[in-house]
C-alpha cells in the first residue's frame, strides 16, 4: 500500500462527525452519525468532534454538544452559505491536517458523496461509501466499516489500515439517533478562512423545485406504484395512501417511462436508493433494477394480482390481489383504528 | 474544447450473486456492459461537442477486455480513446483509480472538461469523480442534471440535492458526474459502428504513465476489501391470504403491531 510512517496512525486521535447543514438545517443523519459516532468514541476511550460549515452556523454548537460532542469545530464565513466543494474541502482538508482525528464520518447525502470523496483524496486517506454499519476491531484498533456493492447484491467489510482517517460515508436512516442532554458544553474551536476558499465553483441558485421536492432518500415512508396502477389516475390512490401515513410517493421506472409521474419519484437503479422503515409497493412487478434500490427497506409491503411477481421474494408482507380493492381496505383501516384511538 | 468522458466497464449487476461456499462473485454467463451510468456521461460529452466544439475522448480503466466500452462508444460517435491496461491496475480502490486515470488525463495532453457517470453499479461508490477532479486540481460538479449555459470557459448546470437542485457554476477546467437525467445517449450511428469496427484501441501501460507501481492496483490502495459476504435474507415474511378487503386491514393490523407505523398524529 501507499505505505506510510506510521507516526501519523499512532498520533491520530477522536471520532469526528461532518455536521452537514443546508440553508441552516441539519439533516437528520448528522443526529445519527452523532449518535453513533459518541458510540465508537466511547468504544475506544477517546473525544467526539463535529465539524461546521456555513455562514452564520455557529448556534449549531449548542445542539451539537448536546448530541454528546466534546469539540465543536466551527467555519463560519460568508463564502461557506452555500455547499461549494473546493471552498468546503479546502476547509476540512486544513482541521483534519491540523487535528488528525482517526475516524470521520459524513452522511451519505448529495453533500457528503460528493464533498468527502475530494477531502480523503486531499488528506491522503481511504474512503468507504454508503456504508450501513461501522463496529471497532479493538484487537487492531480498527474501524470496520460495511457497505453494500453490487446493487445490493453482495456486503462487503472494508478497513484501511494504512492512513488516518479512517473516512466513511454513512447511509442515512441505518443508525440510531443519539440522544440530547440539553445545556451539556464543550470546547468550541473556531477556524478562520485565508480567503483561498472563494474560488472554484459558485452556487447561483438553490431551487426547491415542487417535482423535485419529492425527498425520496430522507422518507420514512415511501408508497411506491408500478404499472399496475393502469395510468397516471392511479397514483391519486398512492397519493392518498402516502398522506395517511406520513410518507412520499415513489414511481417504478415503468410508471415514469409512461409519463405517469416526474423522474424525481423513480425508484431504482437509476433512480434514488431508498431504505425507508416502510417500503409499500402497488402494482409494482419487482424488477432487479427496481429492488437493487429498495432492497434495504426495514419492512417491504407488496400487493400484486400476479403470485408470481418477483417483488415479493423480498416482501415482509404480500398480498396477492388488486390494489384498487387492497388499498381502500387498508384506508379504511387506518380510519378506523385512528378514530378510534 | 477538449472533452474526457471515463467510462468503465462493470458486470451486468442484475445478474451478479455470491457463491454462497466460496464467498467469492459468480461470474460466469455476466455479460459486461458500459457501466449505465456512464451512457449518460457519454451523451453529455456529444452534446457538449455538438454545442461548443472540439474533441472527445473515451478513457477507462480495466483489463484487456475493457477495450469493448471503449469501440463501443466510438460507435456512438467519440473522436477517440485511450484504454489504461496494466496487470499493476488490478485491485484499485478508488484512490488508486483515481491515480490511474489522473495520469491517463495528462498523457492524452489534459482536458478542459472531465465527464465521468454518478457511480459505477459494480463498486458504487461514486467516489472516483470527485477524487479524480481534486487529483487533476481542478474544481468539480457532482450529480449534474441539466445544463443551462455551456460555454468554452465555464458551464452552469444544475446539480442533483436531497431537497431539489442547486444552480451552480463551473469554470473550466473542471470536472462533472452526472445523472441520468442529462438523457441517453443517441443510438450508435451505422458509421460511427463501422468506425468503430475498424478502430484500433490504443493502450497505455503503468509505464507509459510513468507510474510506480507501488502507487497503483491493490498495492496503491488505501482501503480493503476484508471480506465480502451474501446479505442476510431479511427476517419473516408472510403472504397475507384471504379477499382483497380482508387482507388490506390485516396488513395494517400487522404494521401496527410491529409499530412499523404509528397511530397517533
Ligand atoms: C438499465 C436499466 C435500468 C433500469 N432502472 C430502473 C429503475 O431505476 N427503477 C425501476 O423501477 N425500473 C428500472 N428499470 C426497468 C425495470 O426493468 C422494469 O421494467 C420496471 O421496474 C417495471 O416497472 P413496473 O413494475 O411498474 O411494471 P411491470 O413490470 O409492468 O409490472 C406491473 C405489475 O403490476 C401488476 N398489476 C397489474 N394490475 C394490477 C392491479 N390492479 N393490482 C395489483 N397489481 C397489478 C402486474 O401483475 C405486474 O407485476 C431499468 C431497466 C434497465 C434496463
Ligand atoms: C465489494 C467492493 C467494495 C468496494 N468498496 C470500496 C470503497 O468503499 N472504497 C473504495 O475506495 N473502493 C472500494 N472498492 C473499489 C472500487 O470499486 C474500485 O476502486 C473501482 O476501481 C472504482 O470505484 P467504483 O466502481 O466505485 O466507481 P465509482 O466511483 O462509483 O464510479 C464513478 C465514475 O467514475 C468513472 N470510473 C470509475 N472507475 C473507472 C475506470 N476503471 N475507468 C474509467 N472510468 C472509471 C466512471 O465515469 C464512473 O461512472 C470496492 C470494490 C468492491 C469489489
Amino acid at each position: 500500500a501507499p505505505r506510510r510512517t506510521d507516526e501519523r496512525t499512532l498520533a491520530s486521535k477522536g471520532v469526528w462527525v461532518f455536521a452537514e447543514q443546508r440553508q441552516g438545517e441539519m439533516p437528520e443523519v448528522v443526529l445519527e452519525l452523532m449518535g453513533h459516532g459518541k458510540r465508537l468514541a466511547d468504544e475506544l476511550g477517546v473525544e467526539l468532534g463535529a465539524v461546521v460549515l456555513g455562514d452564520q452556523v455557529k448556534g449549531q454548537a449548542e445542539e451539537l454538544f448536546a448530541l454528546g460532542a466534546d469539540v465543536v469545530y466551527v467555519a463560519d464565513d460568508p463564502c461557506l452559505a452555500d455547499f461549494n466543494d473546493d471552498a468546503y474541502c479546502e476547509v476540512l482538508a486544513k482541521l483534519i491536517k491540523k487535528y488528525q482525528p482517526e475516524i470521520f464520518l459524513a452522511g451519505a447525502t448529495s453533500i457528503g458523496r460528493s464533498l468527502v470523496p475530494r477531502v480523503a483524496t486531499a488528506v491522503e486517506t481511504g474512503l468507504t461509501a454508503d456504508c450501513t454499519s461501522l463496529t471497532i476491531d479493538s484487537e487492531r484498533r480498527l474501524l470496520l466499516q460495511t457497505r453494500p456493492a453490487f446493487g445490493g447484491n453482495i456486503m462487503a467489510t472494508i478497513i484501511c489500515p494504512q492512513a488516518r482517517p479512517q473516512m466513511a460515508t454513512v447511509r442515512p436512516r441505518v443508525m440510531k439517533k443519539g440522544e440530547r442532554t440539553p445545556g451539556q458544553t464543550g470546547r468550541l474551536i473556531e477556524l478562520t478562512l485565508e480567503g483561498k476558499e472563494k474560488t472554484g465553483t459558485r452556487v447561483l441558485e438553490v431551487v426547491k423545485a415542487l417535482d423535485e421536492k419529492v425527498n425520496l432518500t430522507g422518507a420514512e415512508v415511501v408508497v411506491v406504484g408500478g404499472r399496475g396502477l393502469g395510468g397516471p389516475e392511479g397514483f391519486d390512490l398512492v397519493r392518498e395512501l402516502a398522506e395517511a401515513l406520513n410518507g412520499v410517493v415513489g414511481a417504478t421506472r415503468g410508471a415514469v417511462d409512461l409519463e405517469w409521474i416526474g423522474h424525481a419519484h423513480q425508484v431504482g437503479q437509476t433512480g434514488r436508493t431508498i431504505a425507508p422503515k416502510l417500503y409499500i409497493g402497488l402494482g409494482v412487478s419487482g424488477a432487479v433494477q427496481h429492488l437493487v434500490g429498495m432492497q434495504a427497506s426495514d419492512t417491504i409491503v407488496a400487493v400484486n394480482t400476479d403470485p408470481n411477481a418477483p417483488i415479493f421474494e423480498v416482501a415482509t408482507y404480500g398480498i396477492v390481489g388488486d390494489l384498487f380493492k387492497v388499498v381502500p381496505a387498508m384506508l379504511d383501516r387506518l380510519r378506523e383504528l385512528r378514530g378510534g384511538a | 474544447m477538449r472533452i474526457v468522458v471515463c467510462i468503465k466497464q462493470v458486470p451486468d449487476t442484475a445478474n451478479v450473486r455470491l457463491d454462497p461456499e466460496t464467498h467469492t462473485l459468480k461470474r460466469e454467463g455476466v455479460e459486461s456492459i458500459i457501466n449505465p451510468f456512464d451512457l449518460f456521461a457519454l451523451e453529455a460529452g456529444l452534446r457538449l461537442r455538438e454545442e461548443v466544439g472540439g474533441e472527445l475522448t473515451v478513457l477507462s480503466m480495466g483489463p484487456p477486455q475493457a477495450a469493448e466500452v471503449i469501440s463501443e462508444a466510438v460507435g456512438y460517435g467519440v473522436d477517440s480513446g485511450l484504454l489504461l491496461s496494466d496487470r499493476a491496475f488490478a485491485g484499485a480502490d478508488t484512490w488508486a483509480t483515481t491515480c490511474a486515470l489522473a495520469a491517463g488525463v495528462k498523457y492524452l495532453g489534459g482536458a478542459d472538461l472531465v465527464i465521468c457517470g454518478k457511480q459505477a453499479v459494480d463498486g458504487d461508490t461514486a467516489q472516483v469523480g470527485p477524487g479524480l477532479a481534486y487529483r487533476l486540481g481542478v474544481p468539480h460538479v457532482a450529480f449534474v442534471k441539466g445544463f443551462q449555459e455551456l460555454a468554452e470557459d465555464h458551464l452552469v448546470v444544475e446539480r442533483q440535492m436531497d431537497d431539489g437542485y442547486d444552480v451552480v457554476d463551473l469554470p473550466l477546467p473542471g470536472l462533472m458526474t452526472v445523472v441520468r437525467e442529462v438523457g441517453e445517449p443517441r443510438p450508435p450511428s451505422l458509421k460511427g459502428k463501422m468506425r468503430a469496427k475498424k478502430y484500433k484501441v490504443p493502450v497505455a501501460t503503468a509505464e507509459d504513465l510513468s507510474l510506480d507501481p507501488s502507487s497503483l492496483g491493490l498495492a496503491g490502495s488505501y482501503t480493503q476489501v476484508e471480506k465480502v459476504f451474501a446479505p442476510e435474507a431479511c427476517g419473516d415474511r408472510e403472504m397475507i391470504e384471504g379477499p382483497a378487503e380482508e387482507a388490506g386491514a390485516t396488513v395494517v393490523d400487522r404494521l401496527v403491531q410491529s409499530k412499523v407505523i404509528a397511530l397517533g398524529g
